[in-house]
């Protein structure tokens, strides 16, 4: 088993879909939800995925292909 | 000695012990070093820090490492200078610039590097990893070096040449990851997970942060032990920003300099914007981008300090501005033109920043302004060289030079009085 920390970013136009939800369903992964912020304009939610490593893998391809932005937490991994 | 006490989660506060580890555990807030400030109080002088070292390390007391255990290659105390003809251009009396141009791999970063790097050996890591586009694989390299520790450093494999061979040239394992910066991310992201690796900006980030401190350190002493009226500064991240105010205010806690109302206000290229867009929305939500501009140091789409910045920006009665690329090429010329001081990318976008702030009445014309210059322009010349004139071609002879004196430049200068 693995877990992941990561922060979904959402646009505007996905603020009302059940993302999450549908990933939980999906995919045999646990989602925890540490913390979050959501507006009319945009939302952040940071969480724990619990799963085989290469299901969550695939789950986080899913929700990337769904237009949220999937980054690590608190990380400028890539700097200047 | 450091008197660094504790790691502290910015959102809850949670308290951990000084460790290799950047996020809370219950929140996944970010975490922050925390220093007994008490123990200092009498102890750190004025006179104690001008009878340091001639670097960064001058601060040790107010850095979370000793300084007899730092890896230093010499950073930090660089110059602050007056600078009255781009002053004169942009019309400001009292304009300084930071130049940090002149640490030993041309770049800030050598500020962070240094701290996370003795932080790493203290922690008995033997490893030292980045995933950058220039500036911090440079100095990630050179660090490892001479702290005798490995080096990995991963950079997209489609960056340029010079920046290649400035890492290349200390001996890490070079690693061209094949995608884009996202993949390169993702990858190291892993690699976290995976090695006993000290990532300078992952797993030692709170300490790594905390160099950039030394900046605002030295300005208010180089400016004769006070805080500046305002501080133009460029934003990736914005964990700089944050931090250069962060040390002008230790200065002011521990009785050095007198409380002052100093002004911080963040400069990013337009391409890759999103602290400066969510200051013109009046906003607090950073909508993340896909950078797209030259100034590639400064091209971090989703920053993770971007709140923290708008937080110092807004207590301080600051702003942000974002100028183009065309605007970054004539700021970087700007500076070289009239204060000889070639910078990077970053410095294009904070001279030219400063220059809209002056037009848009949101810096004073008489206020002690620091612009600082993060970076060296030998690194980036390919943004720059298409702007600049090409050589007089000539023939060895007076007559070859000067026809084409003349045609370059209309009439030919006064000859000497015979």
């Amino acid at each position: 088993m693995a877990t992941v920390r990561t922060k979904f970013t959402f646009v505007e136009q996905l603020i009302k879909e059940p993302i999450i939800w549908k990933l939980a369903k999906d995919f045999e992964v646990v989602t925890n939800i540490r913390r979050a912020d959501v507006t009319d304009e945009r939302g952040w939610v940071i969480l724990e995925l619990e799963g085989d490593q290469d299901e969550i893998g695939r789950s986080l391809d899913w929700v990337r292909e769904q237009g949220v932005r999937v980054d690590p937490v608190y990380e400028d991994v890539v700097e200047g | 000695m450091s008197v660094a006490k504790k790691l502290r989660c910015r959102e809850c506060g949670r308290e951990y012990e000084l460790e290799p580890s950047n996020v809370c555990e219950f929140c996944f807030g970010p975490l922050e070093v925390v220093y007994d400030y008490a123990a200092l109080a009498g102890h750190v002088t004025r006179e104690s820090i001008e009878a340091g070292p001639p670097t960064m390390w001058r601060y040790a007391d107010l850095l979370p490492v000793d300084a007899e255990n730092a890896v230093d290659i010499g950073t930090g105390y660089t110059p602050l200078l007056r600078a009255p003809n781009l002053g004169r251009e942009l019309g400001l009396s009292r304009l300084y610039i930071k130049n940090d141009c002149v640490n030993p791999t041309w770049s800030f970063k050598d500020r962070v590097v240094s701290v996370a790097s003795s932080v790493a050996r203290d922690f008995e890591f033997d490893t030292l990893a980045c995933a950058s586009t220039g500036n911090l694989a440079n100095s990630v390299a050179a660090h490892a070096a001479r702290a005798g520790m490995q080096a990995r450093v991963f950079i997209p494999a489609d960056l340029e040449r010079g920046k290649i061979i400035g890492s290349a040239v200390y001996a890490p394992t070079l690693v061209a990851v094949n995608g884009s910066y996202d993949d390169v991310n993702r990858l190291c992201s892993e690699l976290g997970d995976k090695y006993p690796w000290a990532f300078v900006n992952i797993n030692v980030r709170p300490y790594y942060a905390e160099g950039s401190k030394t900046l605002g350190h030295e300005v208010c002493e180089q400016l004769g032990w006070r805080a500046p009226d305002h501080c133009i500064v460029p934003m990736a991240s914005g964990s700089l920003f944050t931090k250069i105010y962060k040390g002008i205010k230790e200065l002011a806690w521990l009785g050095l300099i007198d409380w002052h109302p100093t002004r911080m206000s963040g400069a990013q290229a337009l391409g890759c914007s999103p602290i400066a867009e969510a200051y013109d929305r009046d906003s607090w939500n950073i909508r993340p981008q896909k950078p797209n501009t030259i100034a590639k140091s400064l091209a971090i789409g989703n920053p993770a300090d971007g709140y923290y910045a708008l937080k110092t920006m807004r207590s301080t009665n600051g702003s942000a501005i974002s100028v183009t690329d065309e605007e970054v090429v004539e700021g970087i010329q700007l500076l070289a033109e009239t204060e000889g001081i070639f910078a990077e990318t970053a410095g294009g976008v904070v001279v030219s920043g400063l220059r809209r702030l002056v037009r848009e009445g949101r810096v004073e014309p008489d206020e002690v302004v620091v612009a600082f210059i993060t970076g060296a322009g030998l690194k980036t010349q390919e943004a720059v060289a298409p702007a600049l004139k090409p050589a007089l071609a000539v023939e060895a002879n007076i007559e070859s030079f000067e026809q084409a004196l003349e045609e370059r430049e209309g009439v030919l200068p006064l000859t000497k009085a015979v």
